[in-house]
C-alpha cells in the first residue's frame, strides 16, 4: 500500500519566466519585454481579486487605475481591516538615506542571506529595486511616517541587517500603509472601476479549459453562494500560519483561497518554510485563542536575557548583573540581540529547553529595557516603544517600565505558498498570487519589515506590468456563464461541502479540531522538526480528518450569518494543507532558515544547510485528498550571492 | 469566576432583538473579553444552541472589527478595544450586559454584530489623496515638518471601529470624519484636495444618517486609539475655510 509519504518526483520546473542577462537588467528587460493591453481595451477585461490586505489593496488599486474592471473580495465587513494592518515594525527600502552604505545591492544581498539561500535571486533582487519606489509612492498618499525634525523621513535597523533601512509609523506601520492602500482602493471604488465585495469569502476556484477564469464565493451575510467571472484571477489571500491555531494571524485569516486553488491545480511551494517570531507575549492558559507580537524593533534596545541557572524562581529584579545570560549576545557577538528571526526563536527554545525559562512554566525569556531607560532616559523610550509597552502592560498587567517583558516565539509568517514564475503567475494560466499567499522572494526565512515591502511591490508594481502580458496575449476569451458545465461541477461540490457539514450533527465544536491540529503541528512541525515527529503526525492527521467528519457539529443553517460554519469549512482545509507541510518537513532533510530538523544540525546546535542535495524550491502538485503528492523541483542558481553557512556570529 | 451575561441577541436584520441570559462559570482573568465569549459560544454549541454573532478578527486592538457596548460602555470599562478589555476588569460574580453598536447608521446584521460599510463610504467620498501608481516624487522633495507628521500620524491612528458613534447620544460621525480630514488635510500632499475633501466627507457623512454633533465629547472618551475632541474643532475650521472659499468662486 503506498501512503500519503510516498511521494513521486514529476519533471522539474524549468522555466521561471525571469529573464537572463545582468540582474539589475533583468525587471526592466521583463517589463519591455511584456506586452501592453490598449488603454481602451482594458475595461472589456475583468480581473479578479481576493483579500484587500496590502498586496490585494495595492493590486486592486493600481489595476483599476490602469482601466481594468476590478471585482474584489474580502471575509472582513471592510477592506481596512485585512491583517496587514496588524504589522508594527516597518518597512524596508534601500534608500540609503543614511549614508551608511545600504544599496539596491545589499538589501538583495541580505534578503537572499537572510532567506538562507532557498529563495530565487531575479525575484529578490527586483523586490530591492523596487523597495525605493514603494516608499515615494506611500509618502505620495499621505503615509505619515516617522520624520526628524528637519522634516526629512526617519528610519531604524531591524532584526538581520546591520544598515538602518526600515521606514516605520510608530508602532503601527502595517496599519498606516493598508490604510493608504485602502484609501486608494476606495477611491477607484467611488469611481465605479472595482466593485467591491466586502463579507465574501471565496471557496473555490474555476478553471475552464486550463485557465482561470472565476471563484465561486460565499456571501457571509445571506449565505448565498455565487460564481464571479473574470479574465484572470489575482489571490492575495495571505499566508496560513492559522494552521497552527495558536499564532499571530488574525482569527479569520485562513488558507481556504490558497488551498482550494492547489486543488485545482496550482503548485504548493515550500509549505514547511514557517516562520516563528521570536517576540511575542507568552501564552497564559488553555484559554489562549491567539497569540500577540510584540515588534521586533524591540530588539534594537531591549537585552534578551534568562537566568543562568536552572529553575531560577527570584523575581528578574534579584538576580544580579552576573548571574543572568545575555545569551543571543553571548552567542553571536556582532549581531546579538538583532539576529535573524529564527536564530532568535531558536535559542529561545534551547534556553527554556534547558531548563532556564521564565515565567507561567518556563516557556518565556526576559526582553530587558532597563538599561536602555538608563541611557535614553524614560522619555525616549516611550516615544519609541509607547504603543508596545501599553500593549503588553494590558494583555499582562505588568509594568514593562519596571519589569523585564517576558517573551516567546510564536508562529507569524509563512514563506511557502503558490508556486509562481517571475511574472507572479502560478501553475494555472491566468491565476496570479501575490503577498503572502505566494513562495517567492523569502526563501526559507524572512527578514523584518520585509513582508510589507513584498506585499505592496507586488501589488504596486510587478503584477501590474507582468498581468497586462497574461492579457495581452489572450485579449478574447469565450465567455463562461452558470451553464458551464464545469461551474455546475465546482458549484455543486461547494454546496456538496457546505450541506455535508451541517448533516453531520456530531458532538465536536470546529475549534476543538482547530486546536487538536494546531497543538499537533506545534509539537511536530513546530520550531524544531524529526522525522520520527513528522512521521507520527503523518499518520494522527488523516485520522483527525477521519473523526472531523464524524464529528463535527455546525449549529445553524448555510443560508445566513453563521460564523461557525466560516470556521469549520476553513478547518476542511487546514487539514489538507497540514499534511502537505509534514511531508514537505519530511523529505527537506536539511535544516535550512525556519526549518530546522533535529538531524541536521552543526556540532554546535546551528542549523546544517545541505546544498548539495535541497538547493531546490519544492513544488507540489496535488493528486487527491490524502494522495500522495507529486514533487516538482525548481532549482535555485545562485549567480550573484554565493551560498555560504550563515554566520551571525 | 463565574458571571452572569445578559446578551442581545437578533437572528438577523429583520428580526426582533432581545436580551438573553446566560450562565459561565472558570472564567480566569487572564481571559481577553472574547475568549470569555469563546467559552460561552463552545457551550451553546454543545447544548445545541447557536453561538453568539460577534465581529472580531486581529484580537490586538488594531483592526477595528471588534465592537461590543459593554454594561453601557462601548468597548467596555477600559479606555481600549474589546478584544484587548481582560477579564480582571470585572469580578467575581458580576452580570454583564453585552450589546451591539446602536446607532441609526450601524443596523444590526446578526446579534452583536452591525454594518459599518457607511465609515467605508465616507472614506470614498474623499478619504485619500489621489496619487496614482507610479506618479510619486521622490520621497525626500517634499519636507514635512515635524509637528505637522505627528498631527497628522495622531489623527491617522483611527481603526474605523465605530466606537464613537456607539458612544454618542446624537450617533455623529464627527470624529471618525475629522480624524481622516484631520490626517490628510495638514499634510503638503493633501493640499490640493483639501476644500474638496473636507466639503464630500462631511455631505457624504449626513447622508448617511449619522446624528448632528453637540461636542458632548463622549466619543473621545470612548475612542480606543485617544483621537482628540479637538479633531472635531479642527475639521470645523477646515470646513469652515473651505465653504467660504467656495463662496467666493
Amino acid at each position: 500500500m503506498t501512503t500519503y509519504a510516498d511521494y513521486a518526483t514529476g519533471t522539474p520546473v524549468t522555466d521561471t519566466k525571469a529573464p537572463a542577462g545582468p540582474i539589475h537588467e533583468r525587471w526592466d528587460k521583463r517589463r519591455f519585454e511584456a506586452k501592453l493591453v490598449n488603454p481602451a481595451n482594458r475595461r472589456k477585461h475583468t480581473v479578479i481579486v481576493v483579500g484587500t490586505g496590502l498586496a490585494g489593496g495595492s493590486a486592486g488599486a493600481t489595476l483599476a487605475e490602469q482601466g481594468y474592471r476590478v471585482v474584489q473580495f474580502c471575509y472582513q465587513d471592510s477592506p481596512r481591516r485585512a491583517h496587514s494592518i496588524a504589522a508594527q515594525g516597518g518597512i524596508n527600502a534601500a534608500k540609503n538615506y543614511r549614508n551608511d552604505g545600504d544599496s539596491i545591492h545589499r538589501l538583495f544581498y541580505d534578503t537572499v542571506k537572510g532567506g538562507d539561500f532557498r529563495a530565487r535571486e531575479s525575484n529578490v533582487h527586483r523586490l530591492a529595486q523596487i523597495s525605493v519606489e514603494i516608499i515615494d509612492q506611500c509618502v505620495a498618499q499621505g503615509v505619515p511616517f516617522a520624520r526628524e525634525y528637519g522634516g526629512l523621513l526617519d528610519t531604524r535597523s531591524f532584526g538581520g541587517v546591520q544598515v538602518s533601512r526600515t521606514f516605520y509609523a510608530r508602532g503601527q506601520t502595517g496599519q498606516q500603509l493598508l490604510l493608504g492602500a485602502y484609501q486608494a482602493l476606495s477611491r477607484q471604488i467611488a469611481a465605479g472601476n472595482v466593485e467591491m465585495h466586502p463579507r465574501t469569502e471565496m471557496l473555490d476556484l474555476i478553471v475552464v479549459d486550463g485557465r482561470a477564469r472565476g471563484i465561486v464565493a460565499r456571501d457571509l451575510i445571506t449565505g448565498k453562494i455565487d460564481t464571479y467571472f473574470a479574465d484572470a484571477v489575482v489571490l492575495a489571500s495571505g499566508g496560513y500560519g492559522n494552521v497552527f491555531y495558536l499564532s499571530t494571524n488574525a482569527m479569520n485569516s485562513n488558507a481556504t483561497a490558497v488551498w482550494r486553488a492547489h486543488r485545482r491545480g496550482a503548485y504548493f511551494a515550500n509549505p514547511c518554510f514557517t516562520q516563528i517570531h521570536p517576540t511575542c507575549i507568552p501564552r497564559t492558559g488553555d484559554h489562549q485563542s491567539k497569540l500577540t507580537l510584540m515588534s521586533e524593533s524591540l530588539r534594537n534596545d531591549g537585552r534578551i536575557w534568562v537566568p543562568k541557572a536552572q529553575g531560577d524562581t527570584r523575581p528578574p529584579n534579584e538576580i544580579p548583573e552576573d548571574e543572568r545570560d545575555y545569551y543571543l549576545e553571548r552567542i553571536y557577538p556582532s549581531f546579538g540581540n538583532l539576529v535573524p528571526r529564527d536564530i532568535a526563536s531558536r535559542a529561545a527554545k534551547n534556553v527554556c529547553d534547558e531548563g532556564r525559562g521564565v515565567g507561567p512554566g518556563g516557556q518565556g525569556v526576559y526582553l530587558d529595557f532597563a538599561d536602555a531607560i538608563r541611557r535614553m532616559g524614560r522619555k525616549a523610550v516611550e516615544a519609541r516603544y509607547g504603543n508596545l509597552f501599553d500593549m503588553y502592560q494590558r494583555i499582562t498587567d505588568e509594568d514593562p517600565y519596571e519589569v523585564p517583558m517576558r517573551i516567546y516565539p510564536a508562529v507569524h509568517y509563512t514563506m511557502g505558498g503558490l508556486w509562481v514564475d517571475y511574472d507572479l503567475q502560478t501553475t494555472i494560466p491566468g491565476l496570479f498570487a501575490i503577498g503572502e499567499a505566494n513562495f517567492s522572494d523569502h526563501g526559507a526565512n524572512r527578514l523584518g519589515a520585509s513582508a510589507l515591502m513584498q506585499g505592496l511591490a507586488d501589488g504596486y508594481f510587478v503584477l501590474p506590468a507582468t498581468i497586462n502580458d497574461y492579457l495581452a496575449r489572450n485579449p478574447h476569451q469565450d465567455p463562461v456563464t452558470d451553464a458551464h458545465p464545469v461551474v455546475q461541477e465546482v458549484l455543486a461540490e461547494t454546496e456538496d461541502r457546505i450541506n455535508l457539514l451541517l448533516a453531520v450533527d456530531g458532538d465536536r465544536t470546529p475549534d476543538s479540531f482547530h486546536r487538536e491540529l494546531g497543538e499537533l503541528m506545534w509539537e511536530f512541525c513546530g520550531m524544531a522538526r524529526s522525522d520520527t515527529g513528522l512521521r507520527k503526525a503523518l499518520e494522527r492527521i488523516p485520522q483527525i480528518r477521519e473523526e472531523f467528519w464524524r464529528r463535527i457539529k455546525v449549529p445553524g443553517s448555510g443560508e445566513e450569518f453563521n460564523q461557525s460554519l466560516e470556521k469549520a469549512n476553513r478547518i476542511v482545509d487546514y487539514l489538507e494543507l497540514a499534511e502537505l507541510m509534514c511531508l514537505d518537513a519530511l523529505h527537506r532533510t536539511e535544516s535550512c532558515g525556519g526549518h530546522f530538523r533535529e538531524e541536521s544540525q552543526t556540532p554546535d546546535g546551528e542549523a546544517a544547510r545541505k546544498d548539495d542535495a535541497f538547493s531546490y524550491a519544492a513544488a507540489w502538485e496535488f493528486t487527491g485528498t490524502g494522495e500522495a503528492p507529486v514533487l516538482h523541483r525548481e532549482d535555485l542558481v545562485f549567480e550573484y550571492v554565493h551560498p555560504t553557512q550563515r554566520s551571525y556570529a | 469566576m463565574k458571571l452572569t451575561l445578559r446578551v442581545w441577541r437578533q437572528k438577523n436584520a429583520d428580526a426582533e432583538g432581545a436580551m438573553s441570559t446566560y450562565e459561565v462559570d472558570d472564567i480566569s482573568p487572564d481571559m481577553s473579553f472574547l475568549e470569555m465569549l469563546d467559552v460561552l459560544n463552545e457551550q451553546l454549541i454543545l447544548a445545541g444552541e447557536e453561538p453568539v454573532a460577534f465581529d472580531h478578527d486581529c484580537r490586538e486592538g488594531i483592526c477595528g472589527a471588534c465592537s461590543l457596548v459593554i454594561n453601557g460602555d462601548a468597548h467596555g470599562p477600559e479606555r481600549t478595544t474589546t478584544c484587548q478589555l481582560h477579564m480582571r476588569s470585572f469580578r467575581d460574580g458580576d452580570t454583564i450586559d453585552i450589546e451591539p453598536w446602536r446607532a441609526s447608521a450601524f443596523p444590526v446584521i446578526k446579534d452583536l454584530v452591525v454594518d459599518r460599510s457607511a465609515f467605508d463610504r465616507i472614506i470614498q467620498a474623499g478619504g485619500y489623496i489621489t496619487a496614482p501608481t507610479g506618479s510619486a516624487p521622490e520621497a525626500h522633495a517634499t519636507p514635512v515638518p515635524k509637528a505637522d507628521a505627528d498631527f497628522a500620524f495622531e489623527h491617522a491612528e483611527c481603526i474605523g471601529c465605530g466606537a464613537c458613534v456607539a458612544a454618542c447620544p446624537n450617533g455623529a460621525a464627527m470624529l471618525f470624519t475629522s480624524a481622516k480630514v484631520n490626517h490628510l488635510n495638514v499634510l503638503p500632499q493633501g493640499a490640493p484636495e483639501r476644500e474638496t475633501r473636507v466639503l464630500d466627507m462631511v455631505a457624504r457623512m449626513d447622508a448617511e444618517g449619522f446624528g448632528g454633533c453637540t461636542l458632548t465629547g463622549e466619543c473621545a472618551t470612548a475612542c480606543p486609539k485617544g483621537i482628540p475632541l479637538m479633531s472635531i474643532t479642527s475639521m470645523n475650521k477646515e470646513w469652515l475655510r473651505a465653504t467660504r472659499k467656495a463662496g467666493k468662486r
